[in-house]
């Protein structure tokens, strides 16, 4: 299964969600699907998504949140999962996808090839209750169904190839970004 | 040395003053006055983090979220949270109210405190970070305020010291 194809089966449901990308291949997609104004990309500050994500999860109880992962950022915070259970953001959906790769930064094994490490069961143990692995993109969807029907904290691994986009970039600044995903937020909390 | 109870007090009035509703914080023991009246306060919200990074990240979501939020944390956490704030905060305009523990520092009988005191100013200097000491309990509600008001209008991190002086039972 390829990261490009979830994100691709996520994308039509997006719309009424705040979305919060890593960097990468995976921020690379999801803009080339089309950018919206409820996307925010973290282009460096690796393992900080699922933290941004339980900023805006916390004081927006209305909105639904989806956080975009993967391995190697999440190996670099794995203490937002027990952050994440402490707080029980119900809001909150946590996509990690799982290459077992770096691959924006070389393709070099990540800790989680091979199996060796396992990202649900670490959060699982950290005390998250909703976690779901998908290794096909009929799993994914259906753990994203459900994790999108219940108002409680979720977290879905999915192991996809270690493949990425054949180029990068974005006609979008980094802060520009951050001004108007805030203002996108703060008219739609007025409506 | 004990914690001085009468200026987390201070403190603590003068986060609400700042009109605060959202506070992340890592304990430690200059800081625990202050969480526990955070924890009592059913007008605050309150976030405690596993490391100081990763509330450089709630943060930022709160700062989306349009909440009035600042960070609690240790000096030792400010050097633990070095990435998030160079590559999340500052390169993305996102304001950071750091209220940090400067422990390590002048009268530190503790060795294992003194080189991340030691260090702080020069670090918050070469990352152009503005910053205040919070020595006066009669001027820190003003310091909190105003690095408040820095952080949001400059779009940066800002810091506020707490020290010795401040946080301790004078012996």
């Amino acid at each position: 299964m390829k990261r490009a194809e979830c994100i691709g089966m996520l994308y039509p449901d997006l719309d009424d969600k705040l979305v919060v990308t890593i960097m990468g291949a995976c921020a690379q997609e999801l803009y080339d699907l089309g950018h919206k104004e409820n996307f925010f990309y973290l282009q460096h500050a690796m393992g900080l998504a699922s933290s941004i994500g339980l900023g805006l999860a916390l004081h927006l109880p209305h909105e639904k949140i989806v956080v975009l992962d993967g391995d190697g950022s999440v190996l670099m915070n794995l203490g937002t999962f027990a952050t994440l259970a402490r707080y029980q953001p119900g809001n909150l959906v946590h996509i990690i996808f799982d290459n077992g790769s770096l691959l924006s930064t070389g393709g070099f094994d990540s800790h989680t090839t091979s199996g060796v490490t396992d990202l649900a069961a670490i959060a699982r143990g950290a005390g998250i209750t909703h976690v779901a692995t998908a290794d096909s993109v009929m799993a994914f969807g259906e753990a994203v169904v459900e994790a999108f029907a219940r108002n409680e904290l979720s977290v879905i691994v999915a192991k996809v190839s270690a493949v990425g986009p054949n180029h990068y970039g974005m006609d979008l600044h980094l802060p520009e970004n951050a001004f108007r995903f805030k203002r996108y937020i703060a008219g739609r909390s007025t409506r | 040395m004990s914690v001085s109870y009468e200026n987390s007090k201070i403190v603590y009035q003068g986060i609400k003053d700042a009109g605060i509703t959202s506070l992340s914080a890592l304990p430690e023991t200059w800081l625990g006055l202050l969480l526990q009246q955070a924890e009592r306060d059913p007008a605050m919200t309150l976030i405690q983090v596993a490391k100081e990074e990763e509330a450089i990240g709630i943060a930022a979501g709160a700062h989306f979220a349009g909440e009035r939020h600042i960070l609690l944390m240790q000096n030792h956490g400010f050097l633990a949270a070095m990435n998030g704030i160079v590559s999340l905060a500052q390169l993305y305009s996102i304001p950071l109210c750091m209220l940090i523990a400067l422990r390590g520092h002048w009268g530190e009988p503790y060795p294992w405190h003194t080189r991340g005191g030691i260090v702080t100013e020069g670090v918050l200097r070469a990352l152009n970070i503005p910053f205040e000491y919070a020595r006066n309990p009669q001027d820190v509600g003003r310091q909190i305020r105003e690095a408040y008001t820095l952080s949001q209008s400059s779009l940066s991190p800002v810091a506020l010291l707490l020290t010795r002086d401040l946080m301790e039972e004078p012996l």
